[in-house]
């Protein structure tokens, strides 16, 4: 396999996917809870897609949502894609702990009372993930007796390396990171960030879910920007330094004059929660652009310069 | 440092011991006093009629009209030169007995604990992996219903159903009636001893299922489970490598913990058996007058359940590397004693 091939291949597709929990309403009654709703996003080998969104926008149920691991009362509605085959739940199976990876948020994903040399090495392969581990705990800068520890006798940082440690060991080709720098001092987050550049750029497909907007603009080739359960624009993230002429959707420029830098300026309103969710744009009632239409019917994720968007009126 | 850790440990629980057992003594005695027994009334009953002046003269020599905190002090300073008193019931030394009677008791409560230990944690995780299954909805409520059902009705129905219409148990005792005790075999023994064994262990293992189901339930539903999941973990793996290696340790502890059920059970379960072992012999005690015997199997019962605490304790830290840790590295006194012992309030 060259490097070029690597680079070009498609990895994992969605397409229009919804996914919604079955709950009570009061004691009879059941509703169909709708937490993501028609998203679209196609990651590359190589590619780093940093999925960045407040919280409560569905961010995590997407990563578990494409390993096949929700709860059993989730309905999910749309298309996975992995490789050009369909991610069915056997597939996903097959897939799981192999070729798809995650790196979850903490430490409390580690099993409390096991040592962190058989949690890495997890329980397949084991004989030849022993023999890899000393070389990735070397890349990883993770000190030998690591190994020999348990997961509350981790640093913040070292349980971050850990956790990454369990998607390396496998060979993963594609890793979806979740939320991996919240509590993290700003030199380590870097530091976690600069290990997924790294893996990116050795052909690994890499999905980087976060609210840290600022690191994600600076290690992705990708930003999707996620609200209410689904994305609004993928973005370069090149487009977000150049400033707000250069996005597209109303939200990303309302993100982009929240920023810090840019004028701290906040937007009225509040995401909908799940389940409020009504059939137009999820965005419309704090949008300044918005019309009729957008209250209708959500608009199609089309192809903008760059990048992508769901607007009918972003140019 | 590891060295003087541990005997800074040691010394702790023996001081704990040591105030135990006094506090014990103390409240068990005043009880006692407190209480209409009357061991010279107990004595008279065996010996036949006495006159008013030998009654005196006998409450006299027992010191019966001394101050109590001087008949305590007298009792206290002969049990620790290790004197327990004479049994009025069985005329015989307490020790003696207590030694004879809790040989008997061991061999009912330790097939009961090991069985209910290993029943019902091994229910409890086939309940717990099939939350809400049918399997489980039986089991949970099988377990339910031993829960709330007392011993001495379950022993009365085993002992109806087995021993009355099946003919295939021994209606009592721990050896067939009018055999000499040495004539007795080990198959006859383990013969009688079976049902109430069995319906000591009954009560216990619903208790140890449905908390082992609990627990399992709550690992299932953790965070490391769910990653264990997203790394391509099947249902059985999970199990086998996080589940229980992480209710292991609560289960442990709560089958030390649960000396005191236990002791209490066997309580009920001897006198429906007739079987006899201490549990017979402190109700017998208890109804009879026999103060020494009542006491000496007060303070027995009270090392018995502190023993088991005290194992739990250990085993944690040996264990649970967080604890293990806090014993090793960490200077401070953490106390991880996290279970009080809790006395058996047997028969007073």
């Amino acid at each position: 396999m060259n490097l070029n091939h690597i680079k070009s291949s498609t990895l994992l597709e969605i397409d229009n996917l919804s996914l919604s929990f079955q709950m009570y309403k009061g004691f009879v009654e059941q509703q169909q809870l709708e937490v993501i709703s028609n998203l679209s996003v196609t990651v590359h080998s190589g590619e780093i897609l940093a999925i960045v969104g407040s919280s409560g926008s569905g961010k995590s149920l997407l990563a578990h949502a494409i390993l096949g691991i929700l709860p059993e009362n989730a309905t999910i509605k749309g298309t996975l894609r992995y490789k050009d085959r369909i991610l069915t739940s056997s597939y996903q199976e097959e897939l799981r702990g192999e070729k798809l990876a995650l790196v979850p948020q903490s430490v409390s994903y580690l099993d409390p009372l096991m040592k962190i040399s058989g949690q890495v090495i997890g329980h397949k392969d084991k004989s030849k993930r022993k023999l890899a581990l000393k070389n990735i705990f070397k890349r990883l800068e993770l000190e030998e007796k690591t190994e020999n520890m348990f997961p509350f006798q981790l640093s913040g940082g070292m349980a971050r390396r850990v956790l990454v440690a369990t998607a390396v060991i496998g060979d993963a080709e594609l890793i979806i990171a979740d939320e991996p720098t919240p509590g993290m001092q700003t030199d380590q987050a870097l530091e976690a960030l600069a290990i997924f550049r790294k893996l990116a750029d050795e052909g690994k497909g890499i999905i980087l879910i976060t609210h840290d907007i600022d690191l994600a603009l600076n290690f992705a080739d990708n930003v999707a920007i996620f609200y209410a359960g689904t994305t609004l624009e993928i973005t370069p993230p090149k487009d977000f330094l150049d400033g707000e002429h250069a996005l597209r959707h109303p939200y990303s420029k309302a993100l982009y004059r929240a920023m810090p830098q840019n004028g701290f300026t906040p937007l009225a309103g509040l995401q909908p929660y799940a389940g409020t969710i009504t059939k137009g744009c999820p965005f419309a009632p704090r949008c300044a652009e918005c019309m009729e239409q957008c209250k209708k019917e959500i608009p199609p994720m089309r192809k903008l310069r760059d990048g992508y968007v769901r607007c009918y009126y972003a140019t | 440092m590891r060295v003087t850790k541990s005997i800074q440990t040691t010394l702790k629980y023996i001081i704990r011991m040591l105030t135990l057992l006094f506090a014990v003594s103390v409240i068990a005695f005043t009880l006692v006093k407190l209480s209409p027994v009357d061991p010279i009334q107990q004595y008279i009953l065996s010996t036949g009629a006495v006159s008013p002046e030998q009654r005196e003269e006998l409450e006299e020599y027992w010191g019966i009209d001394e101050p109590p905190v001087k008949q305590f002090i007298n009792w206290f300073s002969a049990l620790l030169h290790g004197d327990m008193g004479t049994s009025l019931l069985y005329r015989r030394p307490v020790l003696d007995l207590i030694r004879e009677k809790f040989l008997n008791t061991l061999a009912l409560m330790i097939c009961a604990w090991v069985f209910s230990g290993i029943i019902g944690f091994s229910l409890g995780c086939a309940m717990g992996v099939s939350k809400d299954k049918l399997c489980d909805r039986i089991l949970k409520r099988i377990c339910l219903f031993l829960c709330s059902v007392p011993t001495f009705w379950l022993g009365l129905v085993l002992l109806l159903i087995f021993s009355v219409w099946l003919g295939l148990f021994p209606i009592g005792f721990s050896s067939p009636i009018g055999m000499m005790n040495s004539d007795v075999s080990i198959w006859q023994q383990i013969h009688h001893l079976i049902l109430p064994a069995l319906s000591l262990s009954l009560m216990s293992f619903a208790n140890v299922a449905l908390h082992t189901r609990q627990k399992l339930i709550d690992v299932l539903e953790s965070d490391y489970v769910l990653f264990a999941k997203a790394r391509g973990e099947g249902r059985f793996t999970i199990v086998k490598r996080h589940g229980i290696r992480n209710i292991l340790l609560p289960a442990l502890t709560l089958q030390f913990a649960s000396f005191a059920e236990l002791f209490g059970g066997s309580v009920l379960a001897e006198n429906v058996f007739s079987y006899p072992g201490l549990g017979s012999a402190v109700s017998a005690a208890g109804l009879n007058s026999d103060v020494p015997l009542l006491l000496g199997i007060t303070l027995f019962s009270a090392v018995f359940v502190f023993t088991g605490n005290l194992i739990a304790n250990i085993l944690y830290g040996v264990i649970d590397p967080k604890i293990k840790e806090d014993y090793e590295i960490q200077n401070t006194s953490h106390n991880s004693d996290g279970h009080t012992v809790s006395e058996n309030d047997n028969n007073e």
